[in-house]
């Protein structure tokens, strides 16, 4: 990773408000981020401080209301019509009458490719996330956590190089977890894409993180930007070290200190 | 748990049922036919009794209820005894009525899923069309086939197509029902993973919408089936049709026929058996082919 990489994600006073029936929700306001290539974003905070739905701005999923965000120095309309990004939701999402071949092909399929193309393509991702073989299986006959995979396999598919992670792992236990936790930062450092990944766990956030933005609700804001020292390369036993204890520590600071308790 | 028996699990059970039916039908028919035979015996000045009243409960010509094995005998009589070409074979009569009824039903199914496509794509067409095909369901058919048929007879239509329409106009309704409820099942999640796609409108529907909604469309279809056949008969009923089933029901009615009626309806009650159970298989091999759970 070198210091001078182009900036994915560009955000500047970014701010958002639903308009409900009772009255307007601020989801984000005076949201400020640079993520450059290369990183592993974490977004960690209580429900409703708008993790989610930044991850939804950048995906154009959302309209940002106020300020400005550019992705690859597009805008989130243009960056989705470019296929800037592919995005793994919190369920797999697969789709039940599609083998798991088809569902990473899909698009592949929207997108236009050759099949042979495809299927070279399908191969290459169910081999990156270790699903090789079970390509012919439906998504009922795999696993949770195979199914999540697929899922990350079709985000993988098409050459997107910024990956958006909306708490992925969340539905599934802890020691599925952890493997999939490895397997994902082995992943990235293979890919070497870029990655905004939504948590609500501290341990997750720390292990996989470059960076951990730390956010906080009523209304949704950036508390703190951590930039973690932890070496790129790390086994799973790192979680035991005192540099990793110490971001966690500030990470729980940072998420007590936005947490107001009055309410 | 045991492995389960064709006999045990299935055939039983619908044996004891037809056995009860069979049961409450004998007793219905001696309850019913009696009073006949007792008037007969009356105006001929003789007594009877009881042992001599059941057998002959059995055996009228134009029984109140006929019994079982004279409506075989009937059906045996007009099916399997008579050529397909005569006037007379009930095969003939089925044959007019399920040709009303599949042209009915085809473009029920067609206009059905074209009016689902629409509601779902178009919120205008949403708004407006909904209430009236629910309104068009709320008319009684017995009201508005004989106006179909004179309507289109005046212009020159006759014979397959009025019936057809009236088949139509019944099926298209749980067509549309079923498949804009389906064609709107998709997760938002899925539908989310498209519009990250960037993918259009046309292959967000034939890669999410239309697989998403095949089981409700079948299901739909079963429906649709049974009450195409029946706005084929009723289409037959108002219009002095002299071939078709409901020209059956009819005929036997006028002239007392009881057995006709009752060889036409098994008749019609067998045909629609067999339409939806066909429907029913073709469902069971789409779903098997779209990877469901055994």
């Amino acid at each position: 990773m070198t210091s001078a990489a182009a900036p994915v994600v560009t955000a500047r006073d970014l701010g958002l408000t639903f308009q409900t029936n009772d009255g307007p929700v601020n989801a984000l306001t005076g949201v400020n981020l640079d993520i450059k290539k290369g990183d592993f974003v974490s977004f960690i905070g209580p429900s409703g401080c708008g993790k989610t739905t930044f991850l939804r701005v950048i995906a154009d999923l959302e309209k940002h209301t106020s300020g400005s965000i550019e992705i690859n120095g597009m805008t989130p309309e243009n960056a989705r019509l470019a296929r800037a990004y592919g995005y793994v939701f919190q369920a797999a999402a697969l789709y039940p009458w599609r083998t798991i071949e088809k569902n990473i092909a899909l698009p592949l399929e929207i997108m236009g490719y050759s099949s042979a193309e495809q299927k070279q393509r399908v191969e290459r991702t169910l081999e990156l996330v270790n699903l090789s073989g079970f390509g012919k299986k439906y998504p009922w006959q795999l696993s949770g956590g195979m199914q999540q995979r697929a899922s990350i396999a079709r985000a993988l598919a098409f050459d997107a190089d910024l990956l958006l992670m909306d708490e992925p792992f969340g539905a599934l236990d802890e020691i599925v977890r952890d493997h999939l936790n490895e397997q994902l930062l082995k992943l990235w450092d293979r890919t070497n894409k870029t990655i905004c990944f939504v948590t609500h766990s501290i341990p997750e956030a720390v292990y996989l993180s470059t960076k951990i933005v730390v956010m906080s609700p009523r209304p949704g804001r950036v508390t703190d930007v951590i930039e973690s020292p932890l070496p790129r390369e790390r086994p799973l036993d790192i979680r035991d070290t005192p540099e990793f204890l110490e971001v966690a520590h500030r990470v729980r600071e940072g998420l007590k200190a936005g947490h107001s308790y009055e309410e | 748990m045991n492995k389960p028996s064709l006999f045990l699990d299935r055939v039983l059970p619908v044996l004891t049922v037809i056995a009860v039916i069979l049961v409450i039908w004998h007793v219905a028919v001696v309850y019913l036919n009696a009073p006949f035979v007792r008037d007969q015996a009356a105006r001929a000045g003789t007594v009877v009794t009881l042992g001599e009243i059941i057998p002959q409960t059995f055996n009228q010509e134009r029984p109140i209820l006929p019994a079982p094995h004279q409506i075989i005998a009937e059906l045996w009589d007009t099916t399997i005894a008579k050529p397909i070409t005569s006037k007379r074979s009930l095969v003939y009569h089925a044959w007019v009525t399920l040709s009303a009824t599949l042209m009915g039903f085809g473009m029920g199914t067609v206009l059905g899923i074209l009016l689902a496509v629409g509601i779902v794509h178009n919120r205008a067409m949403d708004k407006s069309l909904m209430p009236w095909v629910i309104a068009s369901q709320t008319i009684p058919i017995l009201a508005i086939a004989p106006m179909i048929i004179v309507v289109l007879n005046s212009i020159g239509i006759s014979g397959l197509l009025p019936k057809a329409l009236i088949s139509t106009y019944l099926s298209f309704f749980p067509i549309v029902v079923g498949m804009v409820k389906g064609l709107r099942s998709p997760d938002v999640l899925l539908l989310d993973l498209m519009h990250t796609y960037n993918a259009s409108r046309t292959q967000t529907f034939w890669k999410l919408r239309w697989p998403a909604a095949l089981p409700y469309l079948f299901t739909s279809l079963k429906v649709a089936i049974a009450i195409s056949l029946v706005g084929a008969i009723v289409g037959e009923l108002p219009t002095g049709a002299v071939a078709g089933l409901g020209a059956r029901l009819l005929s036997g009615s006028y002239y007392g026929q009881t057995i006709q009626i009752w060889a036409a309806l098994f008749m019609a009650a067998a045909l629609a058996a067999v339409l939806v159970s066909i429907i029913g298989l073709a469902h069971t091999q789409v779903l098997k082919r779209m990877g469901a759970k055994p």
